[in-house]
């Protein structure tokens, strides 16, 4: 099926079985502990040997001599793979760095060994007795060294890295109120609740791979390549995943080095990275320095504004695209910006959690609440003055929905801002320091082809089966929503099986994308299916209503089971799209709402209450969504407040390699936090009408608690996170 | 992990017996610590002495009207005494600060005290680090040394001892009872407990060899106002940036033990004597000759005002 046109009228807008608030259809395997986890899959095949993992000691540098003879004699050993004995292997088009160094080395804790044991015990202690030597070579690890040599990307992710429109110097240069502030975020990590863990099998020379993977026919493809085999031999099995944020949509170390241990072995083989391992052996969110320059009238009207970041990456690899909002947020008419990418020695940089967007509004939306301050008007008037309703570089094309200003109005009111006193510094509740923050939410919508195939059976059972994933965000309940409400079933009358590269490729997990790219590809099958199940039954197919398990047309009501009575029919379609991204900006919009309390002795930073209000097209499962939701805010407040890779720009890795030294929020950190969805659809996106919100939650989110903190205190951090050695020196003093 | 053997000791007198006979042998009581050292081979004991079942679980009266809290009394259990709640708040307001409900299930008083430092260097063998492998050198000195020491650290060491439970004790007065494989037993104050590093920063307790905690004395209740306050940049399950432990009685004289600044909880006793004066004249008592990096010189004011807060609390 295309879209190529705005949806109309159809069986989705019933809204009997979508966009009902409704309990995951998973939940009980989660709950109960029962959902089968990659690490976890004894049962798909016999005779598993454990792997561990040996990372390198270097970041940068060639590995002169690795001994293995120590752990290949040591007990329960089966194999040691090195790249000296793995034979030739390519690197998949999603990595940068090669997933088994040596003997060069690109970053630290690249792999160089995987030891292959009969216990995990045994595959351990025989790691920690292969002996490596290395030469090490001088590296580059630090970003604000290497700004001056950061050369201009070439465009990524359909983002130009340098973007000019009207007369940005002349605009800034006479603008009568003006900023000009630099901004940094720091490295961060996933740090998802399931490392990355794989179980490898080969039945001749074929691979099965049972893995935690947001991308299935990607990973296929990189573990084809890698591997020099071709894509019909590879299997990916991967139906539950215990968080990504983007650090799983490529296949990484565990994945290779299980199917290359399983080859050594000669027997099915499981690795998992140890969580010391994880921050720098796979990817990572990329630092970034930015510079804002906005130059506004006296009435606040923004005529100017420039944003340009710095960031780093290994060789070949791309840059955070931190301006990319910049480029659609507020109007201006003399608008720039500019990315520039320094190579960097460190661990690889990549996706995580609204890559770009995220550290990006973390720079803009404090700058933003900076000049509002320098213009004396409150920051929800100043972003509602200068909203734009089209694309400010090409004002032919307009929004398909944008209800920013509304999202910032209602949450003013729920949140109680119109009480808020501008002055900042001028509240006060026993010893803490009270504020308020706000900042806007903005991500791009993005649509992705999908597929998936239906099957109707005798007992009217509706299975649909595709490969997308669900990474804990709720993919299996609502596609069991979409077919349901298709097809006039009750939701208990879906199975819906995801996550392995047999079934038909599906828009996969990330950008915020798969709701309802997934969805919508399911759509597109069922609507194969009806008129299969019309025709079956003698009904006319474009008459056919289907509810409460029949079908019904011309007078005539059918069992919809009977349609499959003398075998199942089976449907499969896939969704395509045609330019209406491009006629239409399509985009989702957010308001986030923070209340902080400093403490006036200490500077310990605690938030109070959080408030999102979402503008995202239909929502298909406002449970669901909230939760993602919530679960955004609860990184953003990370991001706000705790959560940097630190960076050793001796060595060239990130230190704080383990939850201990990563600081991610406690449920102590978290308290209260409301989500408010406006009632919208949006015919633009798919006939679906839905958009995305898991990482539309995170954007803003780390600004309106910086935001917050100067209001509370009067002193403004421009040095992501916020903590309290930055503040220290600068609190009132002491009594 | 490196193979190890294991034997649960029933007495005191087996378990110093089976350390003197067994080279490379380590005691271990919660294991919340010396396990996950093991697992990233950063300790490869040979063998190890289950010393949790000697009967070292009680807490009892002293005769000078303090008591006696034996070494493997779970830090849960001692946070949770009516005895320790009533008369030293301080310490179970301490221990309900560090780690998590199910650390301290586990976790014993006697291998809080010995818990080793969360230096990230430390724990990370392929970097150098004086106490995991002397000799070898300091990565932390010169690298990321936020959370390090600003006070009585070395050119080998900068780390800094975690525990909050320790930083109470230090402020109570405790001591340190022990045995040795010969018998012989001794009380050491907790303030002559831990050693300075030094040049020798893998030596960091003043313990033989085989010398087991058999229990740490509270010398008779202080009274006053007992307060904790622990700094860190998330609520809970985090270490300390810097800790104050302390008891403020009713004239403004007291004691003040500091955590997160040195290699053991840092106590001076010129400190306590100008408590009266402030939170500025004790806390330059307390840090006098700090030695700061650019990254951890927030703590010498965050030390002032953390104890100017604890002094207005105390003040009410």
């Amino acid at each position: 099926m295309k879209f190529d046109t705005p949806a109309t009228d159809n069986p989705i807008d019933r809204l009997k079985v979508v966009g009902k608030p409704t309990n995951r259809i998973d939940g009980p395997l989660k709950t109960s502990g029962t959902a089968p986890y990659a690490y976890e899959r004894h049962d798909v095949v016999p005779n598993q040997a454990y792997g561990y993992v040996v990372g390198s000691a270097i970041a940068k540098g060639r590995i002169t001599s690795i001994d293995t003879a120590a752990a290949k004699a040591a007990p329960g050993v089966l194999a040691v793979v090195t790249a000296a004995n793995a034979g030739k292997l390519g690197k998949g088009n999603f990595n940068t760095a090669h997933l088994l160094g040596g003997p060069d080395i690109e970053h630290y804790h690249q792999a160089i060994a995987l030891v292959v044991a009969e216990s995990f015990e045994q595959a351990r202690a025989a790691a920690a007795l292969v002996r490596v030597q290395y030469d090490r070579a001088k590296g580059n690890f630090d970003l604000a060294k290497s700004m001056d040599g950061a050369v201009k990307p070439p465009p990524a992710f359909g983002t130009e890295a340098d973007t000019r429109f009207g007369d940005f110097d002349a605009a800034f240069a006479s603008a009568p109120v003006k900023l000009d502030a630099r901004y940094t975020t720091p490295d961060h990590s996933h740090a998802m609740m399931e490392p990355h863990a794989s179980i490898a099998s080969w039945d001749g020379d074929k691979l099965t791979l049972w893995t935690s993977n947001q991308m299935i026919a990607w990973s296929v493809g990189d573990m084809a390549k890698t591997l020099g085999i071709p894509k019909e031999n590879v299997r990916l099995v991967s139906p539950y995943i215990g968080g990504g944020f983007g650090g799983k949509l490529f296949i990484r170390s565990d994945a290779l080095l299980a199917a290359l241990g399983a080859k050594a072995a000669g027997r099915p083989v499981k690795v998992a990275l140890p969580r010391p391992l994880m921050t720098n052996n796979t990817t990572h969110r990329p630092a970034t320095i930015q510079r804002i320059r906005l130059g506004a009238t006296t009435d606040g009207k923004l005529t100017a504004i420039g944003h340009e970041s710095w960031s780093g990456d290994l060789k070949g690899g791309s840059p955070e695209t931190a301006v990319a909002q910049t480029r659609l947020l507020y109007a201006a008419p003399n608008r720039m910006t500019a990315m520039r990418l320094a190579t960097l020695d460190l661990p690889e940089g990549n996706a995580m959690r609204a890559p770009g967007e995220a550290p990006g509004l973390m720079a803009l939306e404090i700058a933003i609440d900076e000049m509002a301050e320098k213009l004396g008007l409150d920051p929800i008037a100043f972003r509602v003055l200068n909203d734009t309703q089209v694309d400010p570089e090409k004002p032919e094309r307009r929004f398909s929905q944008r209800r920013l200003n509304e999202c910032l109005e209602i949450g003013a009111e729920k949140f109680g801002w119109n009480g808020r006193k501008a002055k900042p510094g001028a509240t006060r509740d026993g010893r803490w320091l009270v504020g308020m923050g706000v900042a806007a939410a903005f991500r791009n919508n993005l649509n992705e082809k999908s597929a998936a195939r239906v099957r109707l059976d005798r007992n009217g059972t509706v299975t649909v089966e595709t490969d997308m994933t669900d990474i804990g965000t709720g993919s299996y309940t609502i596609i069991a929503q979409t077919a349901a409400e298709m097809l006039g079933v009750p939701l208990d009358r879906v199975e819906v099986r995801l996550g392995d590269s047999a079934f038909p490729v599906s828009a996969g997990s990330g950008g915020q994308w798969g709701a309802n790219s997934s969805t919508a590809g399911v759509y597109a099958a069922c609507a194969k299916l009806r008129t299969a199940v019309a025709e079956k039954l003698g009904l006319d197919p474009a008459a056919a209503v289907f509810e409460n398990g029949k079908v019904r047309a011309g007078g005539k009501s059918v069992a919809l089971a009977k349609a499959a009575a003398d075998g199942d029919l089976v449907a499969e379609d896939m969704m395509e799209y045609g330019d209406l991204a491009q006629t239409y900006q399509q985009s989702t919009f957010g308001a986030h709402f923070c209340e902080v309390g400093v403490d006036a002795m200490t500077g310990e930073i605690r938030v109070r209450r959080m408030l999102a209000v979402c503008a995202a097209g239909r929502i298909l499962n406002p449970k669901a969504a909230r939760s993602q939701v919530i679960g955004a805010m609860t990184m953003g407040a990370g991001a706000a407040l705790m959560e940097e890779l630190a960076v050793d720009k001796r060595f060239g890795f990130f230190v704080n390699h383990d939850l201990a030294g990563y600081e991610v929020p406690v449920h102590a950190d978290i308290p209260h936090q409301e989500v408010i969805f406006l009632d919208e659809v949006d015919p633009t996106t798919s006939p679906m009408k839905a958009k995305g919100v898991g990482e539309l939650g995170i954007c803003g989110v780390a600004a309106a608690v910086a935001n917050a903190v100067y209001h509370a205190t009067g002193v403004r951090v421009r040095n992501y996170p916020v903590t309290l050695d930055k503040l220290i020196d600068k609190l009132p003093d002491l009594a | 992990m490196k193979s190890f053997t294991y034997e649960r000791a029933e007495t005191p007198a087996a378990a110093t017996a089976a350390f003197a006979r067994t080279p490379g042998a380590r005691f271990i009581a919660g294991g919340t610590n010396l396990l996950d050292l093991m697992k990233l081979e950063i300790e490869t004991p040979a063998h190890l002495i289950d010393v949790s079942r000697l009967g070292f679980d009680r807490i009892e009266a002293t005769n000078d009207g303090g008591l006696r809290i034996g070494a493997m009394v779970r830090n849960t259990d001692l946070a949770s005494d009516a005895r320790i709640r009533r008369d030293y708040g301080l310490l179970a307001r301490a221990l309900v600060a560090g780690a998590s409900g199910q650390l301290r299930n586990k976790a014993t008083t006697a291998g809080n005290l010995l818990q080793r430092t969360r230096c990230p260097y430390f724990y990370d063998t392929n970097q150098p680090c004086n106490k995991r492998k002397p000799g070898s050198g300091c990565a932390a000195i010169g690298g990321f040394s936020r959370l390090h020491a600003v006070i009585g650290a070395s050119e080998a060491c900068i780390a800094i001892h975690p525990s909050d439970m320790a930083v109470a004790m230090q402020a109570l007065d405790a001591a340190v009872e022990t045995v040795d494989a010969a018998g012989k037993a001794r009380s050491i104050a907790l303030a002559d407990f831990y050693r300075a590093p030094g040049s020798t920063p893998h030596l960091e307790t003043v313990l033989a060899p085989g010398e087991l905690i058999t229990a740490v004395t509270l010398p008779k209740p202080p009274g006053g106002t007992h307060i904790y306050h622990k700094v860190r940049d998330r609520a809970s399950y985090a270490f300390a940036l810097i800790s104050v432990g302390a008891v403020i009685r009713r004239d403004g004289s007291g004691h003040v033990a500091l955590g997160g600044v040195g290699y053991k909880p840092w106590r001076v006793a010129a400190a306590d004597a100008e408590l009266p004066r402030g939170a500025k004249a004790a806390a330059s008592a307390l840090l006098a000759g700090a030695k700061t990096s650019h990254e951890n010189a927030y703590k010498l004011p965050l030390v002032e005002r953390t104890l100017a807060a604890v002094l207005a609390q105390a003040k009410g």
